[in-house]
């Protein structure tokens, strides 16, 4: 593990901002993170900065503990050691729903929608929050309840149809079609207003003109919505491709962070996925 | 015409049982536990509204709003006490502790009023409506608890379909984890499950002891078991299959004392309930859940 972590050090980049987050606030600031389950240790020492309008992508062979990483920077698991911070805040001891409230939204590895509701309903489970209506109004129907629902209507078809699923909004979430469930899920998380949005795995499944089409739709969640992005994924042209910025995990530990040409050429990267020099012998058997 | 008569006390207690099967299913369709103490809010209810009209000498809306408001509070205050603390335990955990909480009810109920039955008087004063030349016989009692019942089902059922906070209880009831990270506080969600559970149980009492005048604390014990069996009988966790549940379960009920037997008429409900669950493992209107391989 000091291996690694004497490896970090030689990493050039440690400011990951694009040009125009310079000098802002990070939306994510983690410091020195980490976590042990009993005896083991997960996570240790992840530091990162994400800035507030910047696609970054959390890289690592299978077990790294990248799924660990993002549920601990949404408050699912309490960390042993270090911090995250959203907006300048400390989520220490929040809870799960109020982390969320700090402007942190995701998306889930093994898909994790609310399948006996409507995509549209879906939606409006995201905007819990926003939704502003009496419950005895609701009940009775007030005119504030037409007005709050009707609104929250809007919205909800607003953001289905920037990712051109207007059309299936009443229809219950379960029986859409995979590629379809994967984008109603990062619909739901922008509902929540996030100021950043963690997807895990977003183009796990989907075959490669649907990947293509959800490249696009990455940069376009930021340009329209200008919120920092932070994802995981194994297909490394989508990763290459979309993040200006990646961290890559090997055992629980940042082993390197910078632009993908950096990560391209780093050899502590190489050696996480391809092995050792010595141990390539044994791959080739 | 007697047949009719059975059947229409049959739907009349059935009635009662599906109110209190909506406020078991409901509990347990979003915090995923089987409230055993849900019977005794039942209990509960019938004495604060005894209380209120014997005691106070107030009109009988009175006494149903007071056991209305009180066992509401009970609800989730006892949901705050002992469930909450065991939230992320095994089942079985909070299972033992509904039990607790059930015979502490009971018990506290014994030294408050003393286990020695109560009168209750019914919270209906209208006249029984007799049909086919004095037959048939609908007591002011069956109207009321079928109405309640019928508006208890689709208030619920708007509730969840149309409201925030129902869509965000059937989040919570379908995936709590992705709902908690989607903005919904969920320890808020369930204690309103439970103060709704528990208003229902009040209305359910006062029905009850309506119906079946004698009133101790260990009235809503069976009431609420069979409550229970209504609920899985219909399909845990559905509304409209703990409606469905409670009714049939009501008939069935009177129609075994009638024709059968009056001492094996639980016996009877029973082995329909493990005849039904054996074809339909999930209930009638449960959903089967077919596990990815």
């Amino acid at each position: 593990m000091n291996e690694y972590s004497k490896k970090i050090v030689k990493v050039p980049t440690v400011n990951l901002f694009r040009e125009q987050d310079k000098d802002k606030q990070p939306v994510l600031d983690v410091r020195n993170l980490g976590i042990d389950f009993g005896g083991l240790t997960a996570v240790d020492g992840f530091n990162i900065t994400v800035g507030p309008t910047e696609i970054s992508g959390l890289i690592g062979p299978n077990g790294a503990g990248k799924t660990t990483i993002f549920n601990l920077l949404t408050g699912v698991y309490q960390p042993t050691r270090g911090s995250v911070l959203i907006n300048g805040v400390d989520i220490k001891g929040m809870p799960t729903h109020k982390v969320n409230r700090l402007g942190i939204a995701r998306t889930f590895q093994n898909i994790r929608l609310f399948t006996d509701m409507t995509a549209l309903d879906n939606v409006k489970v995201g905007m819990h929050h926003d939704i502003k209506c009496s419950f005895l109004g609701s009940l009775l129907h007030l005119p504030s309840y037409y007005k709050a629902e009707k609104k929250a209507n809007e919205k909800a078809m607003e953001l289905l149809d920037f990712m051109g699923l207007a059309d299936v909004a009443d229809v219950k979430a379960g029986s859409l079609p995979y590629g379809v469930q994967r984008r109603l899920e990062i619909v739901r998380a922008l509902a929540t207003d996030p100021s950043i949005i963690l997807l895990d795995e977003p183009a796990a499944g989907m075959n490669p003109s649907e990947t293509t089409e959800l490249m696009h739709q990455i940069r376009r969640i930021r340009d329209t919505f200008h919120i920092a992005i932070f994802l995981i994924e194994h297909d490394m042209n989508l990763v290459m491709n979309v993040c200006e910025a990646i961290a890559v995990v090997n055992y629980g530990r940042l082993i390197a962070k910078g632009t993908p040409e950096e990560i391209r050429a780093n050899p502590a990267v190489i050696e996480a996925y391809l092995g050792k020099e010595e141990g390539s012998a044994d791959a080739e058997n | 015409m007697q047949i009719l008569q059975y059947l229409i006390n049959g739907i009349s207690i059935g009635s009662v049982y599906a109110i209190i099967a909506l406020g078991y299913t409901m509990v347990y369709g979003i915090a995923k536990m089987l409230n055993f103490a849900h019977g005794d809010i039942i209990m509960v209810g019938a004495y604060i509204s005894f209380c209120v009209t014997s005691y106070l000498g107030l009109p009988a809306w009175v006494s149903v709003v007071a056991a209305v408001a009180v066992c509401t509070v009970l609800g989730i205050v006892i949901e705050g006490l002992a469930y909450k603390p065991l939230r992320g335990t095994p089942s079985l955990a909070v299972l033992i502790t509904a039990i607790g909480v059930s015979y502490f009810l009971q018990n506290a109920a014994q030294l408050i009023w003393s286990s020695s039955p109560k009168n209750f008087t019914s919270v209906v004063t209208m006249k029984p409506i007799s049909l086919a030349g004095g037959k048939i016989v609908v007591t002011g009692e069956v109207l009321l608890t079928v109405a309640a019942c019928i508006l208890v089902m689709v208030g619920l059922t708007l509730f969840t379909s149309k409201t925030r906070t129902g869509k965000a209880m059937r989040a919570v009831s379908e995936d709590r984890d992705a709902a908690q990270l989607m903005g919904i506080n969920v320890n808020q969600t369930i204690s309103t499950t439970f103060a709704i559970g528990s208003a229902l149980a009040a209305v359910a009492g006062v029905l009850l002891c309506s119906t079946v005048p004698t009133l101790q604390p260990t009235t809503g014990s069976m009431p609420g078991i069979r409550a229970f069996t209504a609920a899985v009988f219909g399909g845990i966790g559905s509304i409209p299959g703990a409606m469905l549940g409670g009714i049939l379960l009501g008939i069935i009920e009177t129609f075994s004392k009638a024709y059968l037997s009056t001492q094996f008429s639980d016996a009877i409900v029973f082995s329909v309930l493990i005849v039904i669950l054996l074809v339909k493992p999930a209930g009638l209107l449960g959903k089967q859940i077919q596990e990815k391989v």
